[in-house]
């Protein structure tokens, strides 16, 4: 395949995509990192001037910086926590002989297709209603006051309307991998008496410790982002206390057109985002040798 | 017609230079095979005459035309791959088809040929079918229709035969063999296994580290090996060596000497030496002994002795077929 | 999978994989019945699991009132015209780094990896900005560019994957057959690459659908998918439970549907081939 003519043509082939991707790479960064030095608002668009790094220290001492970046850390650590240890039982449950295999796994796949706005809306009224909420009545059912989700618990609230989306696809990689472990390697386990236990210990965990921190690393670059389920349900409140980074440099961009603290934001995304990128692109990479 | 000739062939990939300067002229109508130990670059060479790889140097004729640079489409050969490389989507009749149709031939003779062909190769009841849906040797029959219902000025084969059972490729070997006699193609077959070269081969081209090492028909090659490579590369089993000095022929740095020329002399005569192993096929007996300062060899006599491991036995070698090298290894010619 | 095993423990098993994927299937489940039932009858309290009256008149009521189907097509065509100018430019690049790679491929596919690893917000303003002042606010157009752009390392990657499955020899095959390359990717490549070409697009198609970061803050009613639309419900609380259920219904069936035919290849295209 390695004449000259191939590669030329594979060069020019590749080209336009490489192209595209760049410019949507660069273009916008480049601007973040301009306007992320300017004193710039669009609500007086006429005065704008240099100011260094005084956005990043605005941005990095604002009290609500904080609190956002508190409120993204526990959403994201908490969905993962729940994705994994929820979704590696029920992997493991729908890799057992299951009458219905096929209809349970539809089942725990759907909420992955809904998109963000219905299951965000859904789980608000439907569900979390303090009222007229199908958890209200069960709550009614048992004996204990309804919670009111949104008010008391509103980040957990939040957080569990993302651990639901992103459950199914823990799930699914999860029990994708268990498929492809070595049935053979399990029954010699078997023949060399150990026990359930220590299968799962020794051979089903390692096998899965690769699955488990892909299922990590992509989660999270999607999970520091979350947005749309904030913006229907909470709308970052009450005060700040669904306020992630996302949403706050959201705010600050188009609530309140403050462009320069706004882009020095979407930098320190950027680099946060990077972080965990690094990692992603070390374990793909490493998989494309293989 | 399929004359083809290399010169001054050279292929390097990257830094690593894997064919180095081939020569060679193959005649129209032959059936050429390279043969090598893994990794001397039999397949690159062949996949360069074919066109799918560029030469980093040299010319590559094809009936007199140089094809450097030229498509492997517009050369005009046609390739067997190991892997068969069925076109998985189409049915045997479009695998076969598939060449003429790109020639744009008319309909009727596209079918006229590839019927041909299917009869040729015992393929007429499968030609509807996928080529999953065939065994290994019914696939090698496509991959092999295929080639031949282009009528090319050459057919290139790359270990077309490695992936069948040995019965079966006893049997395929004498089916190409037969056919490309009847077609009268040239043929370039490339195989590590020394007895399909021997067997089917009019001419044989040994490889060793990206070089020809030599050139000729299995019998030349059996009988005159040009070097020391060769002569332990071609016969089964190997040449034994054993250091001039010893042998009593301090003018010659190696001495060569095949196990079926070594006979079981008198006491005295001959070199001397204990039996380790002795192997009985019925038919012949391999002897494996350790003959001291000479080193371990092998003799292979016909029929059946009766030795056992620990016996003291007297090896002589035929004076008429002993080989002569020098200390670079070169056959030295008297 | 062909152990032995009790029947006892099938039964266990059937019964916790059955409880599970219910509770896990419920809120959808909810959702439809909801919509099928009257604005009062969504509101009370017990709520009614299935003996309520069964109507259908929420579903009517979405596309007079909101335009429903407005913003149906125009989820369709931003999902549909960003997936396929995404599978237009990525073919060829993919072919290009499957078939003909260079040292450099490894790095230019883990580049096109990172690329979609930004976060969207990093880059709202600029977007924004580049959007206003070439009119491109609410508008298709611009959806479609965002959607291609965002989605299209994923559609090379996955579209990249299958391809290397393809044996390299039957395409050379193909090329000493005397098929040109043009001819080699019509009648060799593209057919073996269809479960692949049919599953990326598939796929693209549910991730563009379901995008909801860049439609709320680029679109607000005539270039509106149905993820605003959605949205624009979160406002007139708790009236229009049934309404909402219906408009939601409608939005997801298609993808779910989707979704389930493509879901052996969506662990491949999510994971960036990682877990097989
Ligand atoms: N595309 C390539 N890039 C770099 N090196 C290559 C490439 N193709 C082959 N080589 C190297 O060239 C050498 C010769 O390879 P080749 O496939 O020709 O060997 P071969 O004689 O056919 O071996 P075998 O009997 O195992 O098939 C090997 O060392 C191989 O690693
Ligand atoms: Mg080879």
């Amino acid at each position: 395949m390695a004449t000259q003519q191939t590669q030329v043509l594979g060069r020019a082939l590749l080209t336009p995509a490489v192209a595209l991707l760049f410019i949507w790479m660069i273009v916008p960064l480049a601007m973040t990192i301009y306007f992320s030095t300017l004193h710039y608002s669009l609500l007086d668009s006429e005065a704008w001037s240099f100011v260094g790094l005084e956005n990043f220290r605005y941005f990095l001492t604002d009290p609500a910086f904080l609190t956002a970046l508190r409120n993204t850390l526990v959403l994201v650590g908490s969905v993962l926590a729940i994705t994994i240890l929820l979704g590696t039982p029920l992997a493991l449950l729908l890799d057992q002989q299951v009458v219905g295999r096929s209809i349970i796994r539809l089942m725990v796949i759907a909420p992955f297709f809904v998109m963000p706005t219905v299951s965000a809306l859904v789980w608000k009224n439907l569900l979390m209603h303090p009222v007229s909420g199908l958890f209200a009545w069960v709550a009614t059912l048992v004996g204990t006051t309804p919670i009111d989700w949104f008010n008391d618990v509103p980040l957990f609230s939040v957080i569990l309307i993302v651990a639901w989306q992103w459950l199914p696809f823990a799930t699914l990689i999860l029990l994708t991998a268990l498929q492809s472990q070595d049935e053979e390697q399990k029954e010699a386990a078997e023949m060399d008496g150990a026990s359930a236990l220590s299968t799962f210990i020794y051979l089903t965990l390692p096998h899965l410790a690769r699955p488990i921190t892909v299922v990590i690393l992509i989660e999270t670059i999607f999970l520091l982002t979350v947005f749309a389920e904030i913006f229907v349900t909470t709308g970052g409140g009450p005060g700040l206390a669904t306020t992630n980074i996302a949403f706050l440099i959201y705010t600050q961009a188009l609530v309140q057109y403050d462009v320069g603290n706004a882009s020095a934001g979407g930098l320190v995304a950027v680099v946060i985002a990077n972080i965990v990128a690094f990692f992603l692109v070390r374990i793909v990479g490493r998989n494309l040798e293989a | 017609m399929g004359q083809i000739t290399l010169q001054g062939v050279r292929k390097s990939f990257g830094p690593v230079n894997i064919i180095k300067d081939a020569n060679l002229d193959i005649e129209n109508g032959s059936f050429v095979v390279f043969v090598g130990p893994s990794g001397c670059g039999k397949t690159t060479l062949l996949r360069l005459i074919a066109g799918l790889e560029d030469v980093t140097g040299g010319q590559i004729l094809i009936d007199g035309r140089n094809v450097v640079g030229v498509p492997p489409a517009k050369r005009g050969l046609s390739m067997v791959f190991q892997s068969y490389a069925l076109y998985p989507h189409m049915s045997v009749r479009g695998n076969i088809a598939f060449g003429l149709k790109m020639a744009g031939l008319p309909r009727s003779d596209i079918d006229r040929k590839v019927e041909a062909a299917a009869a040729t190769l015992n393929l007429t009841p499968y030609l509807d079918r996928k080529p999953r849906e065939l065994s290994g040797g019914q696939r090698q029959r496509v991959a092999i229709g295929r080639a031949i219902v282009r009528e090319p000025k050459a057919f290139l084969f790359d270990e077309p035969l490695s992936n069948l059972d040995a019965a079966l490729r006893v049997q395929m070997r004498m089916e190409v063999a037969k056919l490309q006699k009847q077609l009268a193609t040239t043929a370039i077959y490339v195989t590590h296994d020394q007895v399909e070269a021997m067997t089917m081969a009019d001419k044989i081209v040994v490889l060793n580290a990206g070089n020809i090492e030599q050139y000729g028909s299995p019998l030349e090659l059996y009988e005159r090996p040009a070097n020391l490579f060769v002569a332990g590369f071609i016969g089964s089993p190997k040449m034994n060596f054993v250091p001039g000095e010893v042998a009593g022929e301090p003018s010659v740095a190696t001495l060569g000497v095949r196990p079926e020329h070594l006979k079981i002399g008198k006491e005295g005569e001959g070199w001397p030496g204990t039996v380790s192993v002795a192997e009985h096929l019925g038919s012949d007996t391999f002897l494996y002994v350790d003959a001291g300062k000479l080193g371990l060899l092998t003799a292979r006599c016909i029929g059946e002795f009766n030795f056992k491991a620990g016996d003291r036995i007297w090896l002589s070698p035929d004076p008429a077929r002993l080989h002569r090298f020098d200390k670079d290894g070169v056959v030295i010619r008297t | 999978m062909a152990r032995k095993v009790t029947a006892r423990r099938v039964w266990v098993s059937t019964a916790a994989a059955w409880l599970f994927g219910f509770l896990i299937f419920l809120p959808i489940l909810w959702m439809v019945l909801t919509s099928f039932k009257t604005e009062l009858e969504a509101f009370s309290m017990p709520p009614k699991f299935l003996l309520f009256h069964w109507t259908t008149e929420n579903y009517a009521t979405v596309q007079e009132r909101s335009d429903y189907f407005h913003h149906a097509v125009n989820s369709l065509l931003i999902a549909g015209g960003s997936t396929l100018i995404a599978m237009i430019i990525a073919i060829p690049a993919a072919w290009s780094m499957a078939f003909a790679p260079t040292r450099r491929t490894k790095d230019i596919l883990l580049w096109m990896l990172s690329t979609k690893m930004m976060p969207s917000v990093g880059v709202l303003l600029p977007i924004y900005l580049i959007y206003r002042d070439f009119g491109l606010l609410d508008r298709r157009a611009g959806l479609v560019m965002i959607l291609c752009l965002g989605n299209l390392p994923i559609v090379i990657w996955m579209l990249f994957t299958y391809f290397k499955e393809i044996p390299k020899d039957i395409l050379e095959a193909a090329r000493m057959d005397g098929a040109t390359i043009g001819r080699e990717l019509v009648y060799v490549l593209t057919p073996m690459a269809i479960p692949g070409l049919a599953s990326t697009l598939l796929l693209n198609f549910i991730l563009a659908w379901n995008e909801a970061f860049w439609t709320l803050n680029l679109s607000t009613s005539d270039a509106a998918p149905l993820t605003v639309f959605i949205a624009s419900y979160s406002s007139p609380e708790g009236l229009f439970w049934a309404k909402l259920s219906a408009a939601s219904t409608l939005a997801i069936a298609p993808i779910i549907i989707l979704g389930w035919f493509t879901q052996r290849q969506l662990v491949r295209g999510l994971t960036f081939g990682a877990v097989k």
